[in-house]
């Protein structure tokens, strides 16, 4: 194999890669330096910001959406869009981080951050299983670090070792199932060794069999049903703003290589995917939401409400249509700035009164109406109430699947949100009714954290009210996929 | 380009509420000002489109159009027609008296008012909509903040549960008719969600028959129609005394009305297929939900239940589907949305002074405030449908369409109305009548100038159409004509 000789798209392709990876060696060096540690947060979320504004400017792919350095990557819509996301996820982190004790000064929880959102933009773009499995492991490595940062607390310990165990397990599984793939095939390229299996007449059986291996890697990283119990657990010891970053980045990028993944087989699989595809949903889906009525901790609540969240958007998946695929990217986008606004809130709050125990939440709205009133945004984007973007992302998502001829599935989804909507209701309750004693104390916002809630609450309702550029930006994302 | 009055009607509420929650908390008289000068405008907006609507033309007018989400076929389209004008005109009063008997809240009124505000845009919103998804989203953003202003500002005896109760029933309502929204979405092909375009769709026999129950019934729970009505005798009783108002007055036609404009119009056939069962869910709406009413002992509870019985007359005139029903539907929607707001103003004024609504411990209130007890009487005499009242004129064309579909329903129904006479003429006897209990005496003061704004209003408005039913009836006559062009001319 020869070298591919060097263009100037190809730097382009990896330009948000570069940026981050320079990003994160200045940051270690800003680090050493010693200077200004608590700026360090600041510094970060300003070099990705800028990042992100690079990539959106500079970062297009090109009209071709063609492979680039040998096939490793593709530089097309999915990639650049599920980067913005990530990008956009990781500044908002690095805001929340600032102020957390023990973490948001130490230079090397910044790198590690940066690190895995380079991971997860590989993730996004790679079209090789080499690449794929590199990608996903660079994204994981830091994550394990990062959720157990604590080190002298218990808890977090715990979501560390356990996420890397289960992670370590899954993407060894997921490894084998790409061994077998190349073992049929002989190609390592995504695209390639799909067309050698469709001319090979490979038995469908095995070929289900090796998508149940690599399902079990990619169905970990969402937190899909049967791959879910680490999430509670991980999410509740882990800093919250990993666990905001692992809810969100880390589930966006696993929904990237699944997307990417399941539609490069089309039409092939078409009948198994479907099935297995349509009960994964649905049982992480009902499993999520019924698990979470019954959470007293705020972290654990959301991890399973997270879960219920990877249930709807896997419908925009199951169905295997263009707008399907569309609705997926826009459930993710609604999704990923919600929980956002909502782990700010459990940090500030969590920072003040520390606690994480939802009971505790009595009086929020009279301790800090700005705070509640968040929360109240929050809950009802992630309940599926307008004028927010969980309502027409959930809209979305049920038109792909009655599109796709899939009622029923529509249904469940539509009956989950009842629950859903009850147990969101119930924070509300505690936020808005129940008073508490300590109503008098006030809940102290800096202003990093008002700046990240800003922009989490205006993109809630931009997508909400204003979705069509978004959407737009979502069907290009998945006609490409389906190109 | 012209003046886009539905829309400033619509967005007025909601800019209010915004500005309301900028102004500092503690400011509540400001606050009450604010909310008052919004609910004037909104009202009068409201009463300008009614009285300019030109009534020698049918159909839409003041129609305003966007594109909202162009890859979809959705847009921003507003207007109003015969139907849905007087429901805009009754929004804007029941938002304008529920302001005047909000005056007294001291609990974080700021809140209070900005919630009620947001459901205020809401209510407008699907009253003007024209266009499917821009229904659903206004219907969804009326539906939530009930739950805020009964759990918080309700009585505490029931309002976690009955606020709860209520989201719930209405939301599974709403997403039930999500997907029958849907399916017609992808079934019509036109790729719109353009109410108008999506009549013309001609839907085939079988789809309607299937996908009509749940776009109707998904829609008419928030109508309180029989078996769902559950959550709305709670609801209005754990409810703050505007909330109430609201709830019952506007909230249950903006179900109504969505049942109507999504199920009955735009799938015809659905409709007359499944008429029937509606009109025997609604007679039962009518006869057992004022039986019920008949042996409440709280006061509240009469109310809350005698809005079941009356939202059933507007399914029944749904049901008929022939001009006089429809057109009575119509003017029960309105008349009871001002009758219900009275009942409900009254009742609160009654209860913060009694600090009780059991009927058996009231008594005499007539003498200590006589114009809120001439106030219930008129709506007494309108829920009973006396001639001269706007009940009369609602009711009558009812029941001589439903005579002409199924004379053995009318004669049911009518049983309810000789109900309703017997536990209003009860509750007026009991209350406002009677000995006054010891420890009332001297201890009823009187209404402030506000409470007693709000109900001549009210009641004013119940008079004048009952006696000059021509400010209202051709109106609706010409919006139940469209829909009759819809039903195919039956």
């Amino acid at each position: 194999m020869t070298l591919p000789p060097y263009t100037p798209a190809m730097l382009g392709a990896i330009l948000p890669e570069l940026l981050l990876l320079i990003l994160a060696g200045l940051v270690l060096v800003v680090d050493l330096t010693g200077r200004g540690r608590r700026s360090l947060g600041w510094f970060t979320a300003a070099g990705l910001a800028a990042i992100l504004v690079a990539t959106l400017y500079f970062g297009r792919p090109s009209a071709d959406q063609g492979m680039v350095f040998g096939g490793m990557l593709r530089h097309d819509w999915p990639a650049f869009a599920f980067t913005v996301l990530f990008l956009f996820s990781a500044a908002i982190t690095c805001l929340l981080s600032l102020d957390v004790p023990r973490v948001g000064t130490r230079g090397e929880y910044y790198t590690l951050l940066l690190v895995a959102t380079l991971g997860m933009c590989l993730m996004a773009a790679a079209s090789d299983l080499i690449m794929l499995y590199l990608a996903v492991e660079t994204t994981s490595i830091p994550l394990y670090v990062l959720a157990g940062f604590l080190q002298q607390d218990e808890k977090s310990a715990e979501s560390g070792m356990k996420y890397f165990l289960f992670g370590a397990l899954t993407s060894a599984v997921m490894l084998y199932g790409f061994s077998l793939l190349y073992g049929v095939s002989g190609e390592t390229n995504l695209y390639a060794l799909v067309n050698t299996i469709r001319l090979g007449q490979v038995s469908p059986l095995f070929l289900g069999g090796v998508a149940v291996l690599i399902l079990t890697g990619f169905g970990f990283k969402i937190a899909a049903v049967p791959f879910h119990f680490w999430t509670p657990d991980v999410y509740e010891g882990a800093p919250t703003p990993i666990t905001a970053f692992i809810s969100t980045a880390s589930k966006a990028a696993g929904f990237a290589i699944l997307v990417r993944f399941v539609l490069a087989f089309l039409p092939d699989v078409s009948t198994y995917w479907t099935g297995v595809l349509a009960a994964i949903a649905t049982a992480t889906m009902s499993l999520g939401n019924l698990l979470a009525l019954a959470q007293t901790n705020i972290k654990r609540l959301l991890a399973y409400s997270s879960i219920a969240h990877a249930g709807y958007a896997l419908i925009g998946l199951v169905v295997l249509t263009e707008f399907g695929a569309a609705s997926l990217v826009f459930y993710l986008a609604a999704y990923v700035v919600t929980n956002l606004a909502a782990f700010t809130v459990v940090i500030l709050f969590a920072r003040s009164a520390g606690s994480e125990r939802i009971a505790d939440y009595a009086g929020l709205s009279r301790r800090s109406p700005g705070l509640a009133l968040v929360m109240m945004v929050a809950m009802l984007s992630l309940a599926g109430m307008p004028p927010l973007a969980g309502f027409v992302a959930k809209v979305y998502v049920f038109a792909a699947a009655v599109e796709g001829g899939l009622v029923w599935l529509a249904i469940v989804g539509v009956l989950n949100s009842i629950v859903g909507l009850y147990y969101y209701l119930t924070v509300l309750k505690v936020v808005y009714l129940y008073r508490s004693e300590d109503e008098g104390k006030a809940i102290a916002v800096p202003r990093t954290y008002s700046l990240a809630l800003l922009v989490c609450v205006a993109a809630i309702f931009v997508l909400g009210v204003a979705s069509a550029p978004w959407l737009g930006w979502a069907l290009r994302t998945a006609q490409s996929l389906f190109g | 380009m012209t003046f886009p009055v539905l829309s400033i009607i619509v967005f007025t509420p909601i800019v209010a509420g915004m500005i309301l929650l900028l102004v500092p908390g503690q400011r509540k008289d400001l606050v009450r000002w604010i909310a008052l000068a919004a609910s004037v405008l909104a009202l009068g907006l409201s009463l300008w489109v009614y009285l300019t609507y030109d009534r020698s033309v049918s159909g839409y007018q003041f129609i305003e159009k966007h594109a909202w989400i162009p890859t979809l076929g959705i847009s921003y389209a507003v207007g109003v027609d015969g139907m849905n004008a007087p429901l805009v005109l009754l929004t804007g009063i029941v938002m304008f008296t529920g302001v005047l008997v909000s005056w007294g809240i001291d609990d974080r009124p700021r809140e209070f008012f900005a919630f009620l505000f947001i459901l205020a845009t809401g209510v407008f919103g699907v009253f003007v909509g024209l266009d499917l998804f821009h229904l659903l989203f206004f219907y969804e953003i009326a539906v939530f903040p009930m739950y805020l202003l009964i759990s918080i500002w309700g009585w505490p005896v029931t309002r976690e549960y009955a606020a709860m109760k209520l989201t719930l029933y209405l939301f599974i309502g709403s997403v039930v008719a999500l997907v029958g929204i849907l399916a017609m979405y992808y079934a019509s092909g036109l790729r719109t969600f353009d109410m108008q375009a999506l009549e013309q769709a001609a839907f085939s026999p079988a789809f309607q028959r299937t996908w009509f129950p749940l776009v109707f019934f998904g829609f008419a729970v928030l109508g309180g129609i029989f078996p769902f009505h559950n959550w709305s005798p709670d609801g209005h009783v754990a409810a703050p005394t505007a909330v109430s108002m609201f709830h019952a007055g506007v909230l249950m036609k903006l179900g109504a009305y969505a049942a109507l404009r999504a199920g009955i119009m735009l799938l015809p056939e659905g409709a007359r297929f499944w008429s029937p069962l509606i009109l025997g869910l609604a007679t039962v709406n009518v006869v057992y939900g004022a039986f019920i009413a008949m042996v409440q002992t709280d006061f509240k509870y009469v109310i809350g239940f005698s809005s079941v019985s009356h939202m059933g007359l507007v399914m029944l005139g749904f049901g008929t589907l022939n001009r006089q029903g429809l057109t009575g539907a119509g003017l029960q929607m309105f008349s009871h949305g001002v009758m219900t707001a009275l009942f409900f103003a009254v009742v609160g004024m009654v209860y913060d002074r009694a600090h009780t609504r059991e009927i058996s411990k009231l008594g005499g209130f007539s003498k200590a405030m006589p114009l809120v007890a001439i106030a219930f009487i008129v709506g007494g005499l309108v829920s009973m449908g006396m001639p001269g009242f706007s009940g009369f004129v609602a009711e009558f064309p009812i029941f001589l369409g439903l005579w002409r579909v199924q004379p053995i329903v009318a004669i049911v129904a009518a049983l309810g109305i000789v109900i309703t006479a017997a536990y209003i003429m009860r509750v007026i006897g009991r209350v406002f009548y009677g000995p006054m209990p010891a420890e009332f005496e001297g201890h009823i003061p009187p209404i402030t100038r506000r409470d007693q704004v709000a109900l001549v209003v009210l009641a004013g408005i119940l008079i004048l159409v009952g006696i000059q039913p021509g400010v209202m009836a051709p109106l609706i006559q010409s919006g139940a004509d469209s829909i009759l062009r819809l039903l195919g001319g039956a």
